[in-house]
């Protein structure tokens, strides 16, 4: 396992950018190309990243990135992985969006690209909502959450895109957080060397989104897995395997409590009594079934 | 018509093949040496796909086609292929260009030489399949060249000149062609060498868009409101100076091949023609069968302007040809519901400003498939005439074969 | 033939001088700091300098003061001040 004194000073995001303060995917972002290094190109589609880059003729972004339209990154990135080895050229193809792009708008192509087992490290970064929007819902948003178009909390829980990737077989998946660096920089490191779909999905808090002091993008992203409500985990040619900052967690009396998480950030400010008992519920399955999968070949 | 010409030139009718216009898609997207296909089903354009992957498959040609799960993907395959600089394809119609339509439009303000054909065909609802040009005719306004072969020698002589534009103008480029009526409808083509092919549309020309690790750059990032209109503009000015690139890419073909189109107007008739129609695709063949006809029976001096170039519309060539003419009639086998058919809006914006402007009759007809017959072309043709010698009005729209006391009982109050 | 093709290169303060945005910086205490990179590791930006000895400093050009680095270092050695 990689330590932080280990990650490489190289950057590939360029200071100067069109983030937010304390934005998380750029933290994601940063340390990712890290480990993808620089002979990758980059896939975009309509997200907060879109902004990020900055506008021309300018470019916040020092890898070779291609900007598409919100549902078509999965299959840009089909067109351009299979040009490049036709060429004979080797180079990583990284698709970088949004849950809104990955979990409902994108997913017929995202879906399409696992199929045929692109060769393709697709990064979903997981902000829970449409923040380049202004906040708006999306299938990652949790029950209860506040946002533009859920102005008394969500109704439906988030849905799990990572075994909607696990039904596709592809050779690995796998949910990380910008809270443990390296163990998202060891992640990405093993999935640039493998053949095939890679399907990443990063925990990456939106500080305005999630009406969150800047400062604590880091720190609510900790307690989301300290709480159990973002497992981190693995799926390795079909065996699952729980993260290890996740270990701990899979059992309900070392979690800590949610209410940790949920009061320093404003979109779970008018939480009802009977919101936050469905999410726990949701929790407590959830890590329950991910704890029965723990080394068990799934798929 | 292609074939004949080829004849007058003495060229060789050599390695000729029976085929359907689909497959005359296929065969040149080979001898094209695309890169990267997006392949997704749609008729009348499927079998194109279905003879790309048995060339492919049985051939094993380096040719990646990705079928992909939706016409929108097709596009972005093809998209994402070329911006790394690879010779890419795909093909659609109707309801699969509308789907597809955000990606077109992407596309074209990527810069990026795709090529696309697109067997033409209504949309619904209701549903149908018969041909028409409505779906051709949208991308006009989506930043593509779209140029429209008549039979399926000059589709393929077509598919393989349009990669020649694309990678001259940084415009993508689509090839349409009149569903069934061509798509399903076998014709003997000729195909030139491959060393000709290759030496016109050469695969190491400069690539300023194509990514690469080198020298990275973000491709497609936001733009300001200040310069937005710019890039824009750079659309426009390309397309409207290939007016003349269309037309001399043709005769550069005509030297190597001896078959030549026209460029932008294949001109029938009209050295001496006082009406003419504006017509498209197939449907060009019944009226040039008119004309003669009409010259024989009635001594009416017609001629046929066959457009070719949708994209760029051919202002200069139009008003040359249109300042010779006393009466034009245009069929628009499209609608722009409530106005007339786009051709003929198009037709009268281009000839406003012409001095001696001829008289200008918009026709809407042969929607969904309903077919339109050399004797209806024959009948454009009085009409026109007796508008040219002042006895018919000129009116706003005329429809070709409308029927209404055939769905007068369906009618509801609403 | 000359186009124009939507493609832009790399440049550091490509939305320009983003310390402008900053209401509070973060000041490094060097006698506290025990050079464990976390900050560095963490800082959305990409201003904060990580020096051969793992020693840190900030890029008050573009640091847009959002306080990462002050909340996650675990020896509070970095101290959000008023600018």
């Amino acid at each position: 396992m990689t330590s932080i004194k280990q990650l490489p000073y190289e950057e590939y995001l360029l200071a100067g950018n069109g983030s937010c303060p304390g934005c998380g995917l750029t933290i994601g972002l940063r340390n990712v190309l890290k480990a993808v290094g620089k002979d990758v190109y980059m896939v975009v589609p309509a997200s907060c990243s879109s902004v990020i880059q900055s506008p021309f003729p300018n470019s916040s972004v020092t890898v070779p990135l291609l900007n598409t339209p919100f549902a078509a990154a999965a299959a840009a990135a089909s067109g351009m992985v299979r040009a490049l080895r036709v060429m004979g050229k080797d180079s990583v193809v990284m698709v970088w969006a949004g849950d809104g792009g990955t979990f409902d708008i994108g997913l017929a192509t995202v879906s399409g690209a696992a199929e045929r087992n692109e060769d393709i490290l697709y990064i979903c970064y997981d902000n829970e909502a449409y923040m380049n929007t202004g906040g708006h819902r999306s299938g990652a948003t949790p029950l209860g959450t506040f946002t533009g178009t859920t102005p008394t909390g969500k109704k439906e829980n988030k849905k799990n895109v990572p075994l909607i990737m696990a039904a596709h077989k592809v050779p690995y998946i796998a949910t990380a957080s910008i809270a443990f660096v390296t163990d998202l920089y060891d992640k990405i490191l093993k999935a640039k060397n493998i053949k095939g779909f890679r399907y990443i999905q990063i925990f990456s808090p939106c500080t305005p989104g999630w009406l969150l002091p800047t400062e604590k993008s880091v720190e609510s992203a900790k307690l989301a897995v300290q709480t159990g409500i973002y497992p981190l985990f693995e799926i390795e040619n079909g065996v699952f395997k729980i993260s290890a900052p996740s270990k701990a967690y899979l059992k309900k009396e070392k979690r800590k409590p949610l209410q940790d998480y949920f009061k320093i950030q404003g979109r779970f400010k008018n939480l009802k009594e009977e919101q936050v008992k469905m999410i726990e519920q949701w929790i407590d399955e959830m890590n329950e079934e991910y704890a029965n999968l723990d080394g068990k070949k799934i798929i | 018509m292609s074939i004949i010409e080829e004849k007058k030139t003495g060229s060789n009718l050599k390695n000729l093949k029976v085929v359907t216009a689909n497959e005359a898609v296929a065969l040149a997207v080979k001898c094209a040496r695309v890169d990267v296909v997006g392949a997704y089903p749609i008729s009348p354009q499927t079998s194109i796909m279905e003879y790309l992957t048995k060339y492919v498959e049985t051939e094993n040609l380096p040719i990646e086609i990705i079928r992909v799960e939706s016409e929108h993907s097709a596009m972005a395959v093809a998209m994402g292929a070329a911006a790394v600089g690879a010779r890419a394809f795909t093909a659609t119609a109707s309801q699969g260009l509308l789907y597809m339509a955000e990606m077109v439009y992407w596309v074209a303000g990527s810069r990026l030489p795709v090529v696309m054909a697109i067997a033409s065909r209504a949309m619904g609802a209701p549903w149908i399949l018969g041909n028409e040009h409505t779906d051709i005719m949208l991308p006009r306004e989506w930043g593509w060249i779209v140029l429209f072969p008549e039979d399926n020698q000059e589709v393929f002589d077509t598919i393989i000149q349009a990669y020649r534009i694309a990678d001259k103008t940084l415009i993508p480029v689509i090839v349409g062609l009149d569903g069934f009526i061509m798509s399903h409808t076998t014709m003997p083509i000729s195909i030139p060498d491959q060393s000709i092919i290759d030496s016109f549309i050469p695969k190491n020309t400069p690539k300023p868009y194509a990514l690469n690790t080198e020298n990275p750059f973000t491709h497609g990032n936001a733009v300001s409101s200040n310069l937005y209109m710019e890039f824009r503009y750079d659309i426009f000015r390309t397309i409207e100076e290939a007016e003349d690139l269309v037309d001399q890419v043709d005769r550069e073909w005509y030297e190597l091949t001896g078959r030549t189109y026209g460029g932008t107007i294949q001109e029938y008739m009209l050295d001496d023609a006082e009406v003419a129609i504006i017509v498209m695709g197939a449907s060009s063949g019944d009226a040039k069968q008119a004309a003669m006809n009409v010259r024989q029976k009635y001594n009416i001096k017609a001629g046929v302007i066959r457009l070719r170039s949708i994209r760029p519309f051919p202002v200069k060539r139009l008003s040359r040809i249109a300042s010779r003419l006393k009466c034009i009639g245009v069929l628009d086998r499209n609608m722009s519901p409530g106005l007339a058919g786009m051709i003929a809006t198009e037709v009268k914006f281009a000839l406003y400003e012409l001095e001696n402007r001829p008289i200008i009759q918009a026709y809407i007809g042969g929607l969904g498939g309903k077919d339109i017959k050399i004797e209806d072309f024959e009948n454009i043709y009085l009409e026109l005439h007796e508008m040219m010698q002042g006895k018919r009005k000129v009116e706003k729209v005329r429809w070709v074969g409308l029927d209404l006391s055939a769905v007068e009982a369906y009618f509801e109050e609403v | 033939m000359k186009v124009l093709i939507p493609k832009s290169k790399a440049n550091k303060g490509a939305v320009g001088k983003t310390g402008l945005w900053r209401t509070s910086k973060p000041v490094v205490n060097h006698d506290k700091c025990i050079k464990c990179v976390i900050c560095w590791s963490f800082c959305p930006e990409n201003t904060i300098f990580r020096f051969e000895d793992n020693s840190v400093g900030i890029d008050y050009e573009y640091c847009k003061g959002c306080g990462v680095c002050a909340n996650e270092c675990p020896v509070n050695a970095i101290e959000m001040v008023e600018d």
